[in-house]
């Protein structure tokens, strides 16, 4: 084996300059995950360090924050308000076979949505759209050149690219989760009322049951998702290659990851938060 | 006196080196043409004399400054120096005309006054022969226009090396004559250094003050035009007459 790769080597020439066409063998899954962890490191300390140098554009943080507002806010409104009114009717249900329990019913559901619901499903509402266009848009850029004409210009793509994306996510995600919250709340007091339960009963209910740290929890959790979700989509449309298909899947792989990342952390900061 | 000056590179990728002891003076002013088949390396060359790639050896001095041994910094304060034309012009789609040609300026000139900018923007577009498009975005342009738009950028900063990646693929014969032109103009108005990477031989031989042929990594021929015509190097007159060596092949034994 040595041998033929070392016939081969002669045969190509001092120079090395082989004609041959080099197999590019598609990397492990491990290989991929350490990539993976390691590409999206340098990627946070480089936007953080340009971040503490000011290194950004104003117009260019707010014109990120205008479309990843406007983007998700419908997605996350629809989602949440479902959900919502969902979760009421199956708590609705569950409670009728004791007898019902209705003074808990704005309780239960307020106290889910602040803690967990708002955050994750806002989070994944921002993620599907916002985080997929994100990785779309630079992977596009990537394939066009138009990160390397960045370059050319001395412009970094991670200050002009990454930084205002990252921060848009970071801080839109909670006021999205806010309204997250509110859509929620609203849709299940909807269907709560449908289902005989009365509005002042329902709004007492939350009233006694949750608490301004469960909102609170919430936001943070949507700090650390919106993070995520801004660096993982800029880290996925960055490494793109290939062409359409290399933008296809690379926004694929944006909302896959920002799922998976989400779930995973949301289970640690719940036992953080909560202690 | 030399505004390139590549010295040994040697650029590999896993399992096959790219280019192989590369070594190349290009004089200040001068249009300088880098020709070859694709994957000849051309391009590869061209990113690595822009700072886009770094060698895996050997040096390439802009301006006698070692652009493959700077930091990213000081290689920024050096790409200030360089425009860059790109073969399918790399315009930021988001953004019209007028905010693609002064993206460079803004960024890092400070508060340049709006009608310095309009005043810039108008000039720059006039030398294209492009007027009256600020406002248009480049899905709205032919592949020529984009083309100029790009030339207009990347002359925005007024550089004093301009490359130029294919500068006229794709396009039809006359609009090629038009960029062709516009590369000759650029050097005569402002004594900028043109690099042109092309396998289009009629723009090669039209413009070029010195052509140099890459072949499998390697530089096989750098002379002017006239001393590449008369080469009797294989490689180059293959390259300059496939139609000849086509007919030889076909008809031998």
């Amino acid at each position: 084996m040595a041998e033929q790769a070392a016939q081969q080597k002669t045969n190509t020439g001092a120079a090395g300059h082989a004609e041959e066409v080099p197999i590019l063998r598609r990397p492990g899954p491990i290989r991929r995950f350490v990539d993976f962890v390691g590409e999206s490191t340098i990627l946070a300390w480089q936007a953080f360090t340009s971040i503490l140098h000011g290194g950004f554009e104003m117009r260019d943080l707010i014109n990120q924050m205008a479309a990843i507002g406007v983007d998700s806010v419908g997605i996350v409104l629809i989602i949440t308000g479902a959900t919502g009114a969902v979760f009421a009717f199956y708590i609705a249900t569950l409670t009728k076979q004791f007898g019902g329990f209705n003074q808990f019913l704005g309780g239960t559901i307020g106290y889910s949505f602040l803690n967990e619901l708002g955050p994750t499903l806002g989070g994944v509402g921002l993620a599907a759209r916002s985080g997929a266009a994100i990785a779309a848009e630079i992977g596009s850029m990537v394939v066009t050149e138009q990160v390397d004409a960045l370059r050319a210009m001395a412009v970094s793509p991670v200050r002009y690219l990454v930084v205002p994306r990252m921060l848009a996510a970071i801080i839109m995600l909670p006021l999205l989760t806010a309204l997250a919250d509110i859509a929620g709340l609203f849709g299940s007091y909807l269907f709560a009322l449908g289902a005989g339960v009365s509005g002042e009963e329902f709004w007492n209910s939350v009233h006694t049951y949750t608490k301004v740290s469960d909102l609170l929890h919430g936001l943070a959790k949507s700090v650390v998702f919106g993070f995520l979700i801004g660096l993982i989509a800029c880290q996925q449309g960055l490494r793109t290659k290939g062409g359409a298909t290399g933008v296809g899947r690379a926004t694929t792989n944006s909302v896959v990851l920002c799922v998976i990342l989400i779930f995973i952390t949301d289970f640690f900061l719940a036992q953080i938060l909560t202690k | 006196m030399s505004a390139v000056s590549v010295r040994n590179i040697v650029y590999e990728v896993p399992d096959k080196r790219i280019l192989n002891d590369i070594n190349l003076d290009i004089t200040k002013g001068e249009i300088v043409s880098i020709m070859g088949q694709s994957g000849s390396g051309k391009t590869t060359l061209l990113k690595l004399l822009t700072g886009l790639i770094r060698p895996t050896s050997g040096h390439i001095l802009i301006d006698d400054q070692d652009i493959a041994a700077v930091t990213e910094k000081e290689l920024d304060r050096i790409r200030l120096k360089i425009g860059l034309v790109f073969q399918y012009s790399a315009l930021f789609d988001s953004l019209n005309v007028f905010d693609n040609i002064v993206f460079g300026v803004v960024r890092h000139r400070h508060k340049v006054p709006r009608v310095e900018l309009d005043q810039m923007v108008r000039e720059r577009l006039a030398e294209v022969e492009l007027p009256g498009v600020e406002k248009r975005f480049p899905s709205e342009l032919s592949g020529g226009q984009q083309k100029r738009i790009g030339l207009a950028r990347a002359l925005a900063m007024e550089p004093s090396i301009v490359f130029y990646d294919e500068p006229t693929s794709g396009l039809d014969p006359i609009t090629a004559n038009t960029i062709d032109n516009l590369i000759m103009r650029t050097r005569e108005r402002t004594g900028v250094t043109s690099v042109v990477v092309s396998h289009h031989l009629p723009s090669i031989f039209r413009i070029s003050d010195h052509i140099a042929m890459l072949h499998k990594g390697e530089i096989v021929i750098y002379g002017t035009p006239d001393e590449v015509r008369a080469s009797s190097n294989p490689i180059v007159q293959e390259f300059l007459h496939p139609e000849t060596h086509l007919v030889a092949g076909v008809g031998g034994p």
